[in-house]
């Protein structure tokens, strides 16, 4: 494994990135999480979707086109995508969860509408569905790093902000934090490391490296910085692990990084089982 | 008496939600270093009230000021610490220890871009001393009993070292026992730490000894005065308001000869 890491491109890019993803998705987890939506994220995912079936499209009449990482293309529509989940939220006030399943299979129609229109029902479709282990390019490597710095910075900057409103949006306001901004700015977030992260675990399952290390970490972190950290670790541990085992067996990464979270999740909620058995 | 330096003022307030008034032409103020005690029933308006003096809602008539400025020209929040009825509906599976529960009424004070230091921490710690619960500054915040999640409320109420302290109902599901407790607690606040504070509460028997002014609030404001003139407002009155029988005098102590 060292060896091939060593003599392939495509495996650093993919395991460089796969890192970096292993950070972003489960920091911005963590307050998904908390705020109880977390299937925006599976909604943002197939907006993303339908980002990347745009750019196939434009692709197949404009061969200029085909040189642009359709994964930019899919940024800005999860960008949209997630402007417009806003949006509902706000006339749906009383069914704010409303917001998910409209946009999530609005995300789904346009991106089969595209898909087919661009006879994109290929390969490359089951790499952008479950992820990949060769698929990463530096273009997509240097997307990863770029989306990985700007996300750590704003967390950083906005960290209590950001604490603050999802534990109690009443008392922040009154507080005096801008909280249309910061929903704004971290939705923006959350719709660009989707779609970076995609491209290795696949729309399908983005959300869960997002949601199933805090799941876990929840259970065994005091305090909300260790829930980070927990989180962090665990979402590393699922996606190098996942990577490896993907690699050797040839399969799309997307499946074993999930299962591993899957695992994780099960063995600490096992240990705290038997902790609580003890006592 | 001289006047009396208002840190909150209300000038003919009415309010509605959508249909009907929900608060009409209220007048009420509350001077420097008082403890007013805010009662009435259910669906009252108390707590619409609260929302208006923190500019979360917006008074169809009328004007609110702080801190002797117009509401939309006030932006000094860490002056007006806020302990919300809804404080202890958050959701206990939250992964918050008790210490970051507080710190965050430190968010405004610090400003946006800052982070806490040695100094902030240490506010925290005081602020939790403050109000007796130091020992749990690791714990999280759902592993607590309603009334120690209540005092952590307060301390990140306090931390910011606010000059006025808002409380809707902070003692429902507390035990009585625990209420006592916090009643001396927030008496102490006032008196010895000098804090103005506007109290939600329906135990208006309970409280008459510590509060220094009464409000008695249905959607108009019925009574509006020092605790001493509170009194004289006959408890037939009172119980009429109220629809029940409530004992307004459940105390006997010397109010200075008045
Ligand atoms: N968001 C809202 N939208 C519409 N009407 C509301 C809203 N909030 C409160 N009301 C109405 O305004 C009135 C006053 O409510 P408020 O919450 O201020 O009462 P309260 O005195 O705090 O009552 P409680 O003792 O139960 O806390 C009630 O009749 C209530 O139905
Ligand atoms: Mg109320």
């Amino acid at each position: 494994m060292i060896q091939a890491l060593w003599k392939f491109e495509f495996l650093q890019n993919a395991f460089l990135a796969g890192i970096l993803i292993g950070i972003i998705a489960p920091l911005l987890g963590v307050f998904i999480v908390v705020r109880r939506q977390a299937l925006i994220a599976d909604a943002l995912s197939h907006i993303t979707l339908a980002g990347i079936a745009a750019s196939l499209l434009l692709g197949k009449y404009f061969t200029f086109w085909q040189g642009i990482n359709p994964v930019y293309m899919g940024m800005g529509f999860s960008a949209a995508g997630s402007l417009f989940i806003e949006q509902l939220r706000k006339v749906y006030k009383h069914f704010e969860e409303l917001a998910i399943p409209i946009t999530l299979s609005g995300g789904i129609g346009l991106g089969v509408v595209f898909l087919s229109l661009a006879d994109g029902f290929n390969s490359d479709l089951f790499n952008y569905l479950f992820g990949s282990v060769i698929a990463i390019s530096r273009s997509d490597l240097s997307a990863v790093a770029v989306i990985t710095v700007i996300v750590v910075i704003v967390v950083t900057l906005l960290y209590k902000e950001l604490f603050f409103l999802s534990f109690d949006e009443e008392q922040a306001n009154v507080s005096g934090v801008r909280a249309k901004w910061i929903h704004f700015i971290f939705i923006l977030l959350v719709a660009f490391v989707i779609a970076v992260s995609m491209q290795i675990v696949g729309v399908l399952l983005v959300s869960a490296l997002m949601t199933l290390p805090v799941a876990a970490s929840i259970r065994i972190a005091r305090g909300f910085k260790q829930t980070i950290v927990y989180s962090i670790i665990f979402g590393e541990v699922a996606v190098l692990g996942g990577l490896i085992l993907a690699y050797y067996l040839d399969i799309a990464p997307g499946g074993t990084i999930v299962l591993l979270s899957a695992l994780i999740l099960l063995v600490v909620l096992l240990f705290k089982r038997m902790k609580q058995w003890k006592s | 008496m001289s006047t009396p330096n208002n840190l909150i003022d209300l000038q003919n307030v009415s309010f509605h939600y959508g249909d009907g008034y929900v608060l009409e032409d209220i007048s009420f103020s509350i001077p420097e270093g008082a403890f007013v005690g805010l009662v009435g029933p259910n669906g009252s308006g108390k707590s619409t009230l609260i929302k208006l003096i923190f500019g979360l809602l917006k008074p169809q008539k009328g004007n609110v000021q702080i801190f002797g400025k117009k509401i939309n020209k006030f932006h000094d929040w860490s002056k007006i610490g806020y302990v919300s009825q809804k404080a202890n509906s958050f959701n206990s599976g939250f992964p918050a220890s008790v210490f970051e529960v507080v710190s965050m009424g430190l968010t405004s004070k610090l400003g946006l871009f800052k982070f806490m230091k040695a100094p902030h921490r240490k506010a925290v710690m005081d602020a939790l001393q403050l109000v007796g619960m130091s020992d749990f500054s690791s714990s999280n915040i759902g592993e607590l009993s309603g009334g120690q999640q209540q005092r952590v409320f307060i301390a990140r109420a306090l931390v910011s070292q606010p000059e006025v302290l808002i409380l809707d109902e902070p003692t429902v599901g507390v035990d009585a026992n625990s209420t006592s407790d916090f009643y001396e607690l927030l008496g102490k606040l006032n008196k010895e730490n000098g804090i103005t504070l506007l109290l939600v509460t329906h135990d208006i028997g309970t409280i008459t000894d510590k509060v220094t002014h009464v409000a008695c609030l249905n959607k108009t404001l019925h009574f509006h005065g020092e605790t001493n003139e509170f009194e004289q407002f006959n408890e037939r009155e009172v119980s009429g308001f109220y629809g029940h029988h409530v004992h307004v005098l459940s105390h006997d102590h010397d109010h200075g000869g008045i």
